[in-house]
């Protein structure tokens, strides 16, 4: 499969649709040249390209409440768009539907330091609100790599996470009420100002549903104290194994890191190389450990943590004497993608996530794929998590070579469902992933998806084809695999 | 020292059960423990008794995974994990041994923690279900990340059992601290209670904070020696003993006992005490979650939460005439049938349960 032609034409808007839209926005809030739109065409997985219709840039609740009616009404599908870096291809464009760029509201709406909480709107970037909010001594916990540039629209609409997400949780812990502009344009408070809300929980049902389900228009979000103390240590290791293996062993000793991430050999040479971190070149493997809390606990646990690293076997333990070294420890970690962008013309970045105990399993499932297709692999994990992200390296000006590379990406996904983990830890299925899902899941799962869309969007206007497949795609592509040792939709025809 | 939990699948012939109710279009009361009745309204329905399906599936505890049939109860669960020094930090009600898991997600029903470790839904990491076909359907999973199709798993917190019925259910667990103890501050009013924890707990490694008789009780979690600094900088005294947080997580303290309705109210933390509202307040939850005895009308203490941008539930005492839970915008309500029928599209599960069938016709 790739449908990562480059549509370099797009369908008209209909014409009642555009002078409607005309009145409604000015000028500068609607990119309708094609030479205009280019800067559109993908989002972080750049592999698939398509022009949209149009780009529409409203700067209030109010246009993009107007916008979806009047979408609405002429039946013309919209794609939500952040700041593009997802890595899944959620916010794709297509040449028949409206690109909706969140990107003009972009203002942090109030701060409320007691209760802990901020009101922003979606195009906020995600680091602008620990910035923001940093003169109270209190921070956003999710802290996606790309949270310089990605809003927090898009966090939610992924359920993003971040290093610290094996302490503080995920997106979707870490909010507490949205505003939501359904497909007919109607509004919606879901959540509330205290910790639960009457009803469904649909902010757990929004969180993750990459822009299939409404236009999240505001965002509370909850906010943390910062710790007293922070404490960074980073353990050498000879082997991947015994490296995989110490991270079950802290898990195990009863201490949950605000951050354990991990990289392979090309990862840290790459990272190395790129902003000089000072990390040991010839490791196979090290472990980074982020511990925060009051200083007299601390004391403590990095010393207990020292020992027990030492004990699994790491030839090396470094502790950062001080918050540069602390984040000098941490820059090499994350700018592991773009280090490892260096290396190759193209980078297919994976996003499977796996019970801890199967990682040196899926490690070597993983080296014998990259035998096989001849393609080199660097690994970064979120560890503590069990959130693998293999960036395969590739040149996509060899004939062939993407399209081995995405075989070999789903191949790795499958090694990851058959380890009793899922397709995608944090990047959501998008575009990319849509296969997949027919793997992960059976006919009645994927109709009950689908379902649930159809409650919200009864016309599938929003971001149409997207994270969940239709039976007709996975019968085609289940004709080559089998579900939990079954084939898939025994009842559809097979060719 | 393994705590066996007897195992026991009875999902097949769940499943079948409720296959047939779907054809038949009779309702069915989905009932474990039954020690959450006064969470909803009763169902008039037949029973579909789940106790039965029990045991764990699996647990690793290096995992921090859990995964366990709807039917096993709270209490042993808890006394499995405590075996491996881990717990359910969302520290859920118990009810006399009779709360089950399915009931406690199926509530979403969390204690004290809540608002420092989170509540029953943040810990969901995968369920296993019957939807309102009688078919069998698994979504999210046994692994800490996974954004893989919506998040079924989580909307089915809270959803008291109308959008399906949970037969197997994967929770986060987490390594219980090592020392606890309970402070007890003198406070002469909620306001300065609440004063004080907006301005003082971000340093504190609280895990239960709660106002009452003139007293604020904080719980403070961790190692040793950062139990014991925290101590130092909240001041106030050491208490005697930590039962008061299990009475008040099983309503079992004094105030409960009380004739009048309880209410539940849901609001920010920092939300003013100043109400005209006749009653008595405990507040749980640092403020975000307060029981308030009141005979004071539905209404009235309806809008007030609204205003407060939060709702207010009658669990205990109820009025006839009165709803359990707060009755949601007119838009919300729609979308809300909407996901239900998606779900049940006969109208099987739990009929009325969360809102009376008044609410849910059609419009
Ligand atoms: C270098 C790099 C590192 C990364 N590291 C991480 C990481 O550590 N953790 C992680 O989780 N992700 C990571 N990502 C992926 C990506 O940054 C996240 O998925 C991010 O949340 C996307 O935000 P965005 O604003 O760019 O959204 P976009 O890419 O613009 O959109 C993402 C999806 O959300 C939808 N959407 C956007 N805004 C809205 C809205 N307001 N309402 C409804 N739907 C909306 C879009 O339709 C699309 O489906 C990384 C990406 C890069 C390039």
């Amino acid at each position: 499969m790739s449908e990562n032609s480059l549509t370099g034409s797009t369908i008209q808007a209909p014409a009642q649709l555009l002078a409607a839209l005309r009145q409604l926005l000015p000028a500068d809030a609607i990119v309708d040249q094609p030479e205009d739109l280019y800067p559109y065409e993908c989002d972080g997985l750049s592999a698939y390209r398509a022009l949209p219709m149009l780009v529409l840039l409203p700067d209030s609740v109010d246009q993009i409440k107007q916008i979806m009616r009047l979408c609405h009404q002429h039946q013309v599908p919209v794609i939500a768009r952040g700041a593009g870096t997802g890595l899944s291809g959620g916010a794709l464009p297509s040449p028949d539907a409206i690109l909706l760029s969140l990107a003009r509201l972009n203002s942090i709406l109030a701060i409320d330091p007691l209760n802990r909480t901020a009101r922003v709107q979606p195009g906020v970037r995600n680091l602008a609100i620990s910035e923001a909010v940093s003169q109270y001594g209190l921070y956003y916990a999710p802290d996606p790599s790309s949270q310089i540039a990605c809003t927090i629209g898009g966090n939610v609409a992924e359920n993003s996470g971040g290093v610290h997400c094996l302490k503080y949780g995920l997106t979707v812990h870490n909010i507490q009420q949205l505003t939501l502009i359904t497909a007919a344009g109607e509004e919606l408070t879901i959540g509330g100002r205290g910790l639960d809300a009457p009803g469904y929980d649909l902010l757990a049902l929004l969180t993750g549903s990459e822009g299939m389900l409404g236009i999240i228009v505001d965002i509370t979000v909850k906010l943390l104290p910062k710790p007293e103390d922070i404490r960074v240590l980073l353990a050498s290791f000879d082997s991947i194994t015994a490296c995989g293996a110490s991270v079950s062993q802290i898990i195990a000793a009863g201490i949950i890191p605000a951050g354990l991430e991990m990289m392979d050999q090309l990862a840290i040479e790459a990272a190395e190389a790129f902003v000089h971190a000072g990390y040991p070149a010839d490791a196979a493997a090290l472990l980074l450990c982020e511990l925060d809390g009051t200083t007299s606990e601390l004391d403590q646990q990095v010393e207990q943590l020292h020992q027990l690293l030492m004990q699994a076997g790491a030839t090396e333990v470094r502790i950062a004497k001080n918050s540069q070294e602390r984040e000098l420890f941490w820059k090499g970690r994350k700018a592991a993608f773009p280090a490892v962008g260096r290396l190759s013309p193209d980078y297919y970045c994976m996003d499977g996530t796996i019970p801890r105990h199967q990682l040196p399993a899926v490690l070597q499932g993983i080296s014998d794929l990259s035998r096989e297709y001849d393609l080199a692999v660097a690994n970064v994990f979120h560890a503590g998590d069990g959130n693998l992200h293999p960036l395969i390296l590739y040149d996509a000006n060899n004939p062939g070579e993407l399209e081995r590379t995405e075989e070999m990406g789903g191949r790795i996904l499958e090694l990851c469902i058959e380890a009793g983990g899922t397709i995608t830890g944090e990047h959501g299925v998008g575009i990319e992933k849509i296969n997949q899902m027919c793997v992960q899941f059976n006919e009645h799962e994927l109709t009950q998806f689908h379902a649930i869309k159809s409650a919200f969007d009864p016309h599938g206007l929003l971001n149409p084809g997207k994270a969940v497949p239709t039976l007709h795609r996975c019968a085609e592509f289940g004709a080559m695999h089998v579900h939990h040792g079954h084939t898939p939709h025994p009842e559809l025809e097979r060719f | 020292m393994n705590t066996k939990i007897a195992d026991q699948d009875l999902g097949a012939s769940l499943a079948e059960q409720v296959g047939v109710a779907a054809a038949e279009r009779r309702p069915l009361a989905i009932t474990a423990g039954n020690s959450k009745a006064f969470m909803g309204h009763p169902v008039d329905a037949d029973t579909l008794d789940i106790s039965g399906h029990s045991g764990v599936i699996s647990y690793q505890p290096d995992e921090l995974v859990v995964t366990v049939r709807a039917g096993t109860t709270v209490a042993e669960l808890q006394q499995l994990l405590i075996e491996h020094n881990q717990h359910l930090p969302f520290d859920p009600p118990h009810y006399d041994g009779r709360a089950t898991i399915g009931g406690t997600i199926g509530c979403n029903a969390s204690g004290p923690s809540r608002p420092y470790l989170g509540a029953a839904r943040d810990f969901v990491l995968g369920v296993t279900l019957i939807n309102g076909l009688g078919q069998t359907c698994r979504f999210g999973g046994e692994v800490m990340k996974n954004v893989a199709g919506y998040d079924v798993s989580r909307l089915m917190a809270g959803a008291m059992g109308t959008l399906g019925v949970l037969l197997d259910i994967s929770l986060k667990v987490l390594p219980k601290p090592g020392f606890e103890q309970t402070r007890i501050l003198k406070m002469p009013d909620a306001a300065s209670a609440l004063q004080w924890l907006g301005q003082q707990s971000g340093a504190l490694p609280l895990t239960a904070a709660c106002y009452t008789n003139q007293a604020l009780y904080l719980r403070l979690s961790g190692s040793k020696a950062g139990v014991s600094q925290a101590a130092q900088y909240s001041g106030g005294e050491s208490s005697a003993s930590d039962s008061f947080w299990e009475q008040l997580r099983e309503q079992q303290l004094g105030f409960f006992n009380d004739p009048r309705p309880l209410w539940r109210l849901s609001v920010a933390a920092m939300t003013g005490t100043d109400t005209d509202i006749p009653g008595d307040i405990l507040y749980d939850w640092g403020g975000a979650q307060r029981w308030f005895l009141s005979d004071a009308s539905a209404a009235d203490i309806r809008t007030w939460a609204g205003r407060h941008g939060g709702h207010a539930s009658c669990l205990r005492n109820r009025p006839t005439d009165v709803s359990v839970h707060q009755s949601l915008a007119p838009g919300l309500q729609t979308l809300h049938r909407s996901l239900q029928q998606s779900f049940d599209p006969h109208h099987i599960l739990n009929p009325g349960r969360l809102y009376p069938e008044s609410e849910h016709k059609q419009p």
